[in-house]
């Protein structure tokens, strides 16, 4: 009988994968069904916006900001008006910060529904899947009513958000959350979290142990995955985030190793309710009344100076470092995101794993592309 | 540790390899290196036991007169932020790669390669990361002209009033 020959095959996989989130490709070394490595190559969806931002005013690269991650648009519209905010040193009216934190938690549940719902269709799960996007479609909804647009909102202003309340949205947020807290997680959760199948593709799968997770820069869900306790919303806060009462869900490997697929995707479970949590509160202290914005000129030159601000976004903290010249527009403006880390360690993580394992771990992650190339 | 108690920590462990060290907005701290100390001033900062510092964002800039690599550092247990700066001369821009103490920094590294072409002596991969290999220019530079074409791909726009 002739000897069976092992022999190493490269395949692509992408830029037009269905699970690769985007237009991300990656270059597979495989030996049958176990991966020998994984190169990952970005940079299909890079705009450059980077350079855009300048040569626009600073208003006016405002609606830029949406399309860095444009699946939670209002967190990059958050972190760069902060930004500027810090530099410039203008106040914020009170019932605006409030509208931030509302608009920015809502972002948050609506990213996640598509993060955790989206990886559990790339293992195959396509009813749960329809049901995060029930919920992110109520999401859509609220945001339309509070500022127009259902995916780019562009609702952030320096100085300000640019719509007050509408009537009824408080009721509807209000509905929204309970439905989430009382009947969606836990009906989700018997779904498909605890399904064994899951448990047995997630468990153990990928593991990221905290010093890894530091050394790599990983951030937000996947950072607290890995067992580390850090929320910059607690640790470095920004906004009015220090009035809320909220918990930081770590993971304690809870079908496994810390630091698993199944750990980085129970943390967006549990933040869900803790977005509600925050937003029940933040509904209940908001002003009734009061300014939402504050008047800065027409032509915006903030003083010359240099600016680190990171903001807690759903996929990690988004960091802005901003040079201003005293210019109209910014000398140099660097957006840090959190996919950017989490794919760089991809290369690494993806050796010897088995090729169907691959696409729970990218998903794990809850990359999004266009945020990695910017 | 506040601002001004970091200042007098990193004036005293890294002595000699410092140019200027500031307060910087948002409760952060500036400090002007000199580029061939860029190797022990991240060690130092990475393994001081006060210090502890975990590498979280890096870019770099085109000044015109100069370019600058910039490191924003965040010390985990310690909750300090320092940001490291270092000024490359213009005609070859180049410095040590910090991706031996910081592993993470490859792709920070790669990408401000690929976008300001400056080089990183012992970077262990230092290729294009964004922009496709046969790409010309670093665009992020200040003086970066505007390809007209990119492989037989006409980027000019016609002027939508003629």
């Amino acid at each position: 009988m002739a000897e069976l020959v092992s022999q190493e095959m490269f395949l692509n996989m992408g830029p037009h994968h269905p699970s690769t989130h985007g237009v991300l490709r990656l270059i597979v070394q495989t030996d049958g069904e176990i991966m020998r490595r994984a190169v990952p190559d970005v940079g299909y969806l890079h705009r450059g916006i980077e350079k855009i931002a300048e040569r626009v005013t600073y208003q006016g690269f405002m609606p830029y900001t949406d399309r860095i991650d444009y699946v939670s648009a209002f967190s990059g519209n958050l972190g760069y008006a902060l930004t500027v905010e810090r530099l410039a040193g203008i106040e914020v009216p009170e019932k605006a910060e409030y509208l931030r934190v509302i608009a920015a938690e809502l972002a948050r549940m609506g990213s996640h529904f598509i993060g955790f719902g989206a990886v559990l269709l790339d293992l195959g799960a396509v009813t749960p899947f329809v049901h995060a996007l029930r919920e992110r479609e109520t999401y859509n909804d609220l945001m339309e009513m509070l500022c127009g647009a259902r995916l780019t909102h562009n609702y952030a202003r320096i100085g300000g958000v640019s719509h007050d309340l509408p009537e009824g949205f408080k009721e509807k947020t209000l509905k929204f959350i309970d439905h989430l807290e009382y009947e969606f997680i836990d009906e989700f959760n018997n779904l498909i979290s605890f399904n064994s199948i899951l448990v047995k593709r997630f468990a153990n799968v990928g593991v990221v142990s905290a010093e890894k997770a530091i050394e790599y820069t990983l951030v937000g869900p996947n950072l607290r995955g890995s067992g580390v306790q850090f929320d910059l919303r607690r640790d470095d806060p920004y906004s009015i985030y220090d009035r809320f009462d909220f918990e930081i869900p770590v993971g304690k490997g809870k079908f496994g190793t810390v630091g698993d697929c199944y750990d980085r995707y129970w943390i967006r479970i549990q933040e869900i309710r803790e977005s509600c949590r925050i937003i029940r509160q933040a509904l209940e202290q908001m002003p009734e009344k009061g300014e939402i914005r504050t008047k800065i000129p027409k032509v915006f030159k903030p003083p010359k100076g240099e600016i680190y601000v990171r903001t807690e976004c759903p996929r990690g903290e988004m960091g802005f470092y901003l040079i201003s010249d005293g210019g109209k527009s910014p000398y140099r403006l660097k957006i840090r995101t959190g996919s950017f880390s989490a794919m760089s360690i991809l290369e690494e993580l993806s050796q010897g794993v088995m090729v169907a394992d691959l696409v729970a771990i990218i998903g794990s992650f809850d990359i999004v592309a266009p945020e990695i190339d910017r | 540790m506040e601002q001004h108690e970091l200042i007098e920590k990193v004036k005293v462990t890294c002595q000699d390899s410092i140019v200027r060290i500031e307060e910087m907005p948002n409760d952060d701290v500036l400090v002007e290196i000199k580029k061939e100390e860029i190797l022990s001033v991240m060690d130092i900062l990475k393994n001081d036991p006060e210090l502890k510092f975990s590498i979280s964002n890096h870019l770099g800039v085109d000044n015109g007169e100069n370019y600058a690599v910039i490191y924003n550092l965040y010390s985990y247990p310690f909750k300090h932020k320092i940001t490291v700066k270092a000024c490359l001369d213009h005609e070859h821009p180049e410095i040590d790669s910090v991706e031996s103490i910081f592993q993470g920094m490859n792709w920070f590294e790669r990408e401000t390669y690929d976008l300001l072409g400056i080089k990183f002596t012992g970077h262990s991969n230092l290729k294009r990361l964004l922009l496709p290999p046969d790409w010309e220019g670093h665009p992020l530079r200040k003086d970066y002209v505007y390809p007209d074409f990119y492989n037989q791909i006409d980027n000019r726009r016609p002027d939508l009033c003629d």
